[in-house]
């Protein structure tokens, strides 16, 4: 404790700079994966290309990506930019699929009916399917948040770890305590986080449950 | 008005949905597209509000090609109910109903007045407003779907088996409101189904579709009854066809006989005779035989009664069958005996109308 007690502000100030790098990919990622989801759910070729891409993406070692960015995007080994465009790579890859499925799972009879209606394909998918596949992205946001909140870590061995620089600087100088209460910021961290997107999850999908409950019922 | 000219449905694996349909559906008027699964029923109706292309010949809604129009802006003026309602699950009733107002660029307040004032019509509670549509039993959903169709008060409804997924008693219900319904707004509706009970009920007009999507027989609902065109009608239209067919000539000639009756709590007439026991507004009550005392309990329940206001000689004949007396009981518009009437009367009352049609 004695360690902890004596380094709060570099505690806190790591968890900060862990939270930056772990959302803004996060929401970069959510960004491109709908439209690209939505080209993936409008023909069996865009989604067969999508996700065998995005599943190609995801398998590329985390530590590989950080090392070989910088050759790529010409950017420094040590510019927190290609922590952020790794997570962002992550992210799309497993939100691409996410939002391909949640549309894929809107009803067609709602959409017709939407067509029927008079409205037209852009503001049909921004006011009836895209509001109606918000449960199913959210709970993919939250997988990837999660996994977001954790590969931060791993860019400690680069330069730019958030909480992860507690793991590389406790092991090089052998400060175990260190090491132990970086893992559990990380770990409550993720789970505050975890909780917030659920509950802003609930609040705006209030029929959701209600949808839910009257299926199970019938 | 609206006109099918030569319109022909093929999809690209080769089948023909629709052959060469040409029909004009009535302004102001239900017309009932009615046929066996794969008729092209349906399709003729999509064609109209183009979620189906049409192949071949046009398509006029008063007077207009449909094509002349954007796709859009024609569904925005075409109103839509269609099975299971398809209702959006994320929105309140009211943002349901609110959807072609909002569409056409109202704003909130007052398409959401207008939403509320179709609940009404519809016959739902304000308190439904803010509700959300997986609250809603399958009936009043649908009539959400109505009253959804009805917001931008669009000249023509097209309705494609709205009432198919509901219960039959919740059925009947939806179809006399959609009859009272269009008593009131006169629009020009088409009406898809596959229940040919449903279309003879429902439509001004009705036309038969069989497989391939051919127009066999396009008539009013009698009509379809006493003379079906071909064998495939007769068998579409199906059993007991001349017994329905009485649902539709007018009982307005249909004599009325004496009825004995006897009021509740009055001594029972002698004799072996039927007596019908009526209240002190002289409504029926049941039919009494070889009682003594006041009558007032050991009444024999009634059959149907007819109406002599709205009825026809098929509820004539029905009250005549089903009265344990063999005297039907017919009622003025208040529900008080008018007087009896037996089935020889209403078998008479054909034979004079079929004379008159043959002089016709």
């Amino acid at each position: 404790m004695t360690w902890v007690l004596g380094n709060l502000p570099l505690i806190g100030s790591l968890t900060l700079q862990h939270l930056v790098f772990a959302l803004i990919p996060v929401v970069i990622g959510l960004v491109l994966a709908i439209p690209l989801g939505w080209l993936a759910n409008r023909t069996s070729f865009g989604r067969t290309v999508t996700i065998n891409v995005s599943g190609l993406l995801y398998t590329i070692p985390s530590l590989a990506i950080f090392v070989l960015l910088p050759a790529i995007l010409g950017t420094q080994i040590l510019d927190p930019v290609n922590i952020v465009v790794a997570l962002s790579v992550y992210t799309l890859a497993l939100l691409v699929r996410t939002v391909a499925d949640a549309l894929s799972a809107v009803p067609p009879i709602v959409v017709n009916s939407a067509t029927a209606m008079g409205y037209k394909p852009v503001r049909r998918f921004l006011a009836v399917e895209l509001p109606l596949s918000v449960p199913v992205v959210l709970a993919g946001v939250r997988v990837a948040t999660v996994s977001s909140i954790s590969l931060v870590t791993v860019g400690a061995t680069v330069g730019f770890g958030g909480l992860g620089k507690m793991f590389t600087d406790g092991f090089q100088r052998g400060i175990t305590e260190e090491v132990v209460a970086g893992i559990v910021v990380v770990l409550v961290l993720a789970l505050v986080i975890d909780g917030l997107l659920l509950a802003l999850g609930r609040a705006i999908t209030p029929w959701d449950r209600i949808t839910a409950a009257a299926g199970r019922t019938r | 008005m609206i006109e099918f000219r030569g319109v022909t449905k093929r999809f690209p694996d080769g089948t023909v949905a629709v052959d060469a349909l040409d029909l004009t559906v009535d302004a102001g008027k239900i017309t009932v597209f009615v046929g066996p699964s794969g008729c092209g029923k349906t399709t003729s109706l999509r064609m109209i509000n183009r979620m189906i292309d049409v192949s071949d010949g046009t398509i006029e809604v008063d007077g207009q090609d449909i094509n002349s129009v954007d796709a859009a802006d024609l569904r925005r003026g075409i109103g839509y109910v269609i099975q299971q309602a398809g209702l959006f699950p994320h929105r309140t009733i009211l943002d349901n109903i609110a959807t072609v107002p909002l569409l056409l660029g109202w704003n909130k307040a007052k398409a959401r007045r207008r939403a509320a004032e179709l609940m009404e019509t519809v016959g739902l509670v304000p308190e439904m407003a803010k509700r959300y549509p997986a609250q809603l039993s399958g009936g009043q959903q649908q009539r959400v779907g109505v009253a959804r169709a009805l917001a931008a008060d669009p000249p023509v409804l097209l309705m494609d088996e709205p009432f198919s997924a509901v219960d039959p008693v919740v059925r009947e219900s939806l179809q006399e409101e959609l009859l009272r319904l269009q008593g009131e707004l006169g629009k020009t509706i088409v009406f898809v189904t596959h229940d040919i009970d449903e279309a003879v009920k429902l439509g001004d007009k009705v036309a038969v579709f069989r497989t391939g999507g051919i127009l066999a027989q396009y008539d009013e609902p009698g009509v379809l009854l006493a003379r079906p065109a071909d064998d495939f009608v007769d068998n579409f239209v199906g059993r007991d066809r001349g017994y329905r067919g009485l649902g539709f000539l007018s009982s307005t000639k249909l004599p009325l006989g004496e009825l004995p009756t006897v009021a509740l709590g009055e001594p029972a007439p002698r004799g072996e005779g039927w007596t019908l026991v009526v209240d002190g507004e002289r409504r029926p009550q049941g039919w009494v035989r070889g009682v003594t005392g006041p009558v007032g309990a050991d009444l024999v329940p009634g059959g149907s009664l007819y109406d002599i206001s709205s009825g026809s000689l098929r509820s004539a004949l029905d009250a005549a069958l089903s009265s344990p007396s063999g005297q039907g009981v017919a009622v003025d518009g208040d529900g008080a005996v008018a007087g009896s009437i037996s089935a020889d009367d209403v078998l008479r009352a054909l034979e004079g109308a079929r004379r008159d049609e043959a002089a016709a």
